[in-house]
């Protein structure tokens, strides 16, 4: 029905550590150069499924995966997984941006310097695609020596995702990207991801359920860690088969 | 008296109790600094730091041997005490956040700031000066690092800590590992913080006679031999205030305002940069 398959996610159950069951049985198909949202009460799991496409939980202990999460045919979960590589093909932008502590320049050069890319001229032709691609160049091409930290909250956003450009990934988790944002960077935000997703796959967690339906091609709806419909995202805001997304997307609780 | 009468006689009393607390601790404070500067600046000659030592009751010299054996010292025990200190407080921010035993060494960190000098003195003396057999430098450089370690480490804990943790999952996110996460991007965040732990820390131990005593001793000649007795600014202040001669007092006097100057310096400068970091 639709194009390739980037992300197919298998009887994933989740456990936080004490054993608390997060994710259940949960099964759903990212396809190839869509935009894919995740939406839900806040606590139903859908950041942590999110954390599950680049291992994040692994950095805390006492976590636990069951199930398949394969990333174009592999299983991500399999233990001989390498992390490493696995986060640079699956890039993550955060709710509040995270520049580093560096200049704009060595920012964008950071994932780039990770993957052995030594070579100045190289780096610089890199860094300007990046920040062209994530539609922040005009605005910092004059500055690229500059902290970071002296960008406005939207620049900041835009620069981690150049970052997260920077180094080719072929699918970019967005955590609630916009939910710190004023509505203009937020709409720079969202028209980025229509033309990003050319390029990259994205699955976005978002609160708002508008975004949801602007933005994406497929949207999953969870509730208490299960995944209650997942569908295109026409389908889920006008025509949902459950009568919980119904009463979700309506605003009838939530 | 009315309510209001009573409570407002409560509450000059309590002032006036403040008040003079605060202005008997800061009349100390300045007539010490006050007495070193008076005192201090009338010795202070810039043969101080050119000569070395008279022989007793001669007059002239100065203590060059001292000031080069302090610094010696001080450079030694930071190079020794700065690492481990860094290093042991990315371990407890790091490696073993949210681990016991990381608890339990912060503890004993802070127990250990507490320790009388003299009694790290005492030890480094069992255990670097009584088996070789004579007062070294080294000795004198390893009792200061270990008044430094703590310090050092608390800090360097306590900023890292500071850094948010998304900034970590970040760099993790873009296929960092973890040595090169903490290095690359929580030290850079916490940089300035460390920067002035540090300092306070020298400046810490740049003061300190009793650990000296029982390690690096004093040397009445110019030494660089870490293996010999050195001569520090600190046991030479005390040995020469304790003299019987006025020159060896007027000495000390200077000593002891460079070393005072030097302290509020470094202490000034790590204020300075803990306020332009958080402004």
């Amino acid at each position: 029905m639709a194009g390739k398959i980037e992300l197919e996610v298998k009887g994933l159950n989740f456990y936080y550590s004490g054993n608390i069951h997060a994710l259940k049985k949960i099964n759903l198909t990212v396809y190839r150069n869509t935009v894919t949202s995740l939406i839900g009460p806040s606590g139903c799991g859908k950041t942590t499924l999110l954390r599950c496409f680049n291992r994040m939980h692994d950095l805390y202990p006492g976590n636990r995966y069951q199930g398949e999460v394969l990333f174009q045919g592999d299983n991500i979960l399999s233990g001989g997984t390498d992390l490493i590589n696995l986060r640079s093909r699956i890039g993550m932008v955060f709710q509040k941006p995270t520049p580093f502590p560096m200049s704009i320049f060595d920012n964008i050069a950071y994932g780039l310097k990770l993957k052995g890319v030594k070579k100045r001229a190289e780096l610089s032709e890199k860094v300007e695609k990046a920040l062209v691609h994530a539609a922040l160049w005009n605005e910092v091409k004059d500055k690229l020596g500059a902290g970071a930290y002296a960008l406005s909250g939207g620049q900041q956003q835009r620069l981690v995702i150049a970052r997260a450009l920077a180094v080719d990934p072929e699918v970019l988790l967005f955590d609630e990207p916009t939910s710190a944002l004023d509505p203009i960077s937020t709409a720079k935000i969202e028209e980025l991801t229509e033309v990003l997703k050319k390029d990259v796959t994205i699955v976005i967690v978002t609160h708002n359920m508008q975004q949801a339906a602007r933005i994406s091609d497929w949207t999953g709806f969870l509730m208490l860690g299960e995944l209650i419909e997942f569908d295109r995202t026409d389908k889920i805001f006008t025509a949902p088969s459950e009568k919980l997304t119904e009463d979700y997307v309506t605003g009838r609780f939530g | 008296m009315t309510r209001e009468q009573i409570r407002k006689t409560e509450g000059f009393i309590a002032l006036s109790l403040s008040t003079l607390a605060a202005l008997g601790g800061l009349f100390w404070l300045v007539f010490i600094l006050g007495d070193v500067l008076v005192h201090g600046i009338k010795a202070l000659h810039i043969d101080l730091f050119l000569n070395d030592p008279a022989p007793p009751g001669v007059d002239g010299g100065g203590l060059r041997n001292a000031f080069v054996g302090q610094l010696l010292i001080t450079v030694c025990a930071t190079l020794i005490g700065v690492p481990m200190g860094v290093l042991g407080g990315t371990f407890l921010a790091e490696y073993a956040r949210g681990r016991k035993i990381a608890r339990l060494i912060s503890i004993l960190a802070d127990i250990m700031v507490s320790v009388p000098s003299i009694v790290i003195g005492t030890f480094i003396y069992a255990v670097l000066v009584k088996p070789i057999g004579h007062f070294n430098g080294w000795a004198g450089a390893v009792a200061l690092a270990i008044i430094m370690i703590p310090v050092v480490l608390r800090t360097t804990e306590d900023m890292l800590s500071l850094v948010p943790w998304t900034l970590r999952e970040a760099a993790f996110a873009l296929g960092a590992p973890y040595y090169k996460v903490i290095t690359q991007v929580v030290y850079r965040g916490a940089a300035t913080g460390i920067l002035t732990g540090v300092l306070l820390s020298i400046a810490r131990v740049a003061g300190e006679t009793a650990p000296l005593l029982f390690t690096s001793f004093n040397n009445s000649f110019y030494s660089l031999d870490m293996k010999q007795p050195v001569a520090s600014l600190t046991v030479t202040i005390f040995q020469y205030a304790m003299g019987p001669y006025d020159n060896w007092h007027a000495q000390a006097w200077a000593a002891a305002f460079v070393i005072t100057i030097f302290i509020l310096i470094l202490t000034i400068t790590g204020r300075l940069i803990i306020k332009w970091r958080y402004k």
